[in-house]
This record gives structure tokens, sequence and C-alpha cells, in this order.
């Protein structure tokens, strides 16, 4: 058996190491640029950027849990799912939890997590021209991917809710199938 | 309970039925994505008949889920001196390992957990995609290290 250094010899537990803001920046900056090179529509660059936050979110829903192994449990129910989502997850990625979490009193099974500044967004200022685009799309993603994979299918959309006087907020809308 | 397979199971030559062999495999949402035979000291290895085996617990594996939340859900089905465990990652992705009736709950639960740590830290590479085949060489390497730990 080889004796190189592999990835599986790092371990998972968790760094000390914060993760520059900046590094962070430049990279999803790039990242978006990149995309809408090839992007044909607004839409399309919401969902590439989706699709991409779908992965990260597998990856860390395995990640969390096997650092947590003899605690974590699976969830046969939506809401404790959501509020994984909303307090666990959101701590890992952001270091705080989602703003808010509420049932929608219109439509069944739609749920909505409500977040002030979204991380994506801090360094990004959108065009006129680009209308609604909402590049939260990828922590919309993101959820999805975690979503998805405990066994809730659902389509998560990262949407702009303007307030006047104030900076627009995001709100992901959760909508679950069935 | 009495399944279909059972009765054609019975009806099997008798050379044929798994003597004290002991197979892993991890199965993803629609197929397997890895398989290990594990040699131990009196066994006979009989091959696809073992999978067969194993693939007829994956239900059995789904209404277990239904009772346990944790990700080791123990022995979930049985085949005469033979026993299926599972454990299932948060991403519902099923290891499950046939074996002898005499091994230790312990040893199974803690090859499960090196198995999952392997699997995250396999998962977490951006090269290697979600429910796909494993065909990485040191992942096989380390979970042949870790059956001759727990299982041998």
């Amino acid at each position: 058996m080889e004796h190189r250094r592999s990835i599986f010899d790092r371990d998972i537990s968790r760094s000390r190491a914060d993760v520059s803001l900046s590094a962070f920046g430049f990279l999803f900056s790039e990242l978006v640029q990149q995309i809408q090179r090839e992007a044909e529509s607004i839409n399309d660059l919401e969902g590439q950027l989706e699709q991409i936050g779908y992965g990260v979110g597998v990856k860390v829903l395995e990640l969390l849990a096997a650092r947590d192994r003899r605690n974590f449990r699976h969830k046969h129910k939506l809401v404790p799912c959501l509020r994984f989502v909303s307090t666990t997850l959101w701590r890992y990625l952001f270091g705080k939890d989602a703003d808010r979490l509420e049932k929608s009193s219109e439509h069944d099974n739609e749920y909505y997590i409500h977040e002030q500044e979204p991380l994506t967004n801090m360094f990004i200022s959108v065009p006129r021209e680009y209308g609604a685009l909402n590049c939260a799309a990828y922590t919309a993603g993101i959820v999805c991917g975690v979503l998805d994979t405990s066994g809730f299918t659902a389509k998560v959309q990262a949407v702009t809710i303007e307030e006047p006087g104030e900076v627009d907020k995001t709100v992901y809308v959760v909508k679950f199938d069935e | 309970h009495r399944r279909p397979n059972d009765e054609a199971f019975a009806q099997l030559p008798h050379r044929l039925i798994p003597v004290l062999a002991t197979m892993f495999l991890i199965v993803g949402r629609s197929e397997p994505l890895y398989e290990l035979e594990i040699p131990t000291v009196s066994t006979a290895s009989a091959g696809s008949l073992d999978q067969f085996v194993l693939h007829s617990a994956l239900d059995l594996v789904e209404t277990a889920m239904q009772q346990h939340t944790g990700l080791f859900l123990r022995t979930v089905d049985s085949f005469g001196d033979l026993l299926v465990s599972a454990y299932v990652t948060p991403t519902h992705v099923k290891f499950l390992l046939l074996h002898e009736r005499s091994r230790s709950e312990d040893a199974i639960r803690s090859f499960f957990g090196d198995v999952q740590e392997l699997y995250v830290k396999l998962a977490m590479n951006p090269f290697c995609v979600y429910d796909t085949p494993i065909v990485s060489k040191g992942f096989d390497d380390r979970v042949r290290l870790l059956a001759s730990k727990y299982l041998a």
C-alpha cells in the first residue's frame, strides 16, 4: 500500500483556522463572472449557481454528521430537517443561525428561511439589467442539496424581497413536492 | 415473515448456500457503489449468493429506518446463521454487512463508523460525484485494513 499522504489521512475534525472573508469574496465573484459569461439567461445563471451549491450541500451534510456521528439523527419529518438547516447548517456555514424560519400560511408544503444579508451577496451589486437576480441562489442550492439527500425533495429559490426604506433582504422559498 | 426469496433460497442445493461468508456492500440510491468480500478463517465464499442476500435485505433497511433514527441500524435481516447489519449515512448511502451471528455488535458499529469517516473524506473530493461507484484504490485499501482490524 502506498505511503504517500492522501486525502484519507486528513483529519475531518474542526480546524481552528477561520477562512478569510476576502478569499471567499474573490472566489465567489470569479465564480459568478464565469457563469455569467456562459449563461443564456438570468434563470440559467441562478440555476447554475444552485447546481454548484447542491454539490456543496451534499458534502456539508456528510461532514457535519460524521463529526458528530454518535448524536446525529436521521430526520423523518420536514420541520426537524428545516430546523437543522436553519440552525446547525447555517452556523457551520455563516457563523450564525438563519434570521427566521416560517411556514407559509397560503401554500401547503412551502416554508421560508429569512436572511437579511446573505454572505454571498455581500460584495455583489446587481445592475438594473439583471433584474431580480439573486446570487444567494448558491446558498439555495446548498439547502436543496441537504434537503434532497436527506429524503425531502424540494425546490429552493432565493428570492429578493424589497423593503421600502431598507436594504433588500433575501428569503429562501422552500417548496416541497407532494 | 416469509418472503418469496425465502422459498427460492430453501430450494437451493446445499453447496451454494453461503457458509460463514462475510461481505460488505455500499449501496447508493439506485445501484451498488462498492463491494468487498472479506475472507475469514472458516470461509468458503459463495460470491454472487452473498450479493443476493444483501440486496434482498435492502427493503428491510428502509423499514428499519422508520424505527431507528440513528445512523447504525444494527441487524436488519437474517439468513440462517448469517445476519445482515446496516448503517445509513445522512445522505442515505447504505452500508450493508453480511456476517456470522457471533460477530460483536460493537466491532460492527466501529467498522461502520470508520468506513463512514473514509466515505466522508472521499465525498469531500470535488472530483467525486455523489451516488456513483467508488473506484478509489486508496478507499479500497483502507476499507480492507478496517475489515481485517474489526472483522477478521
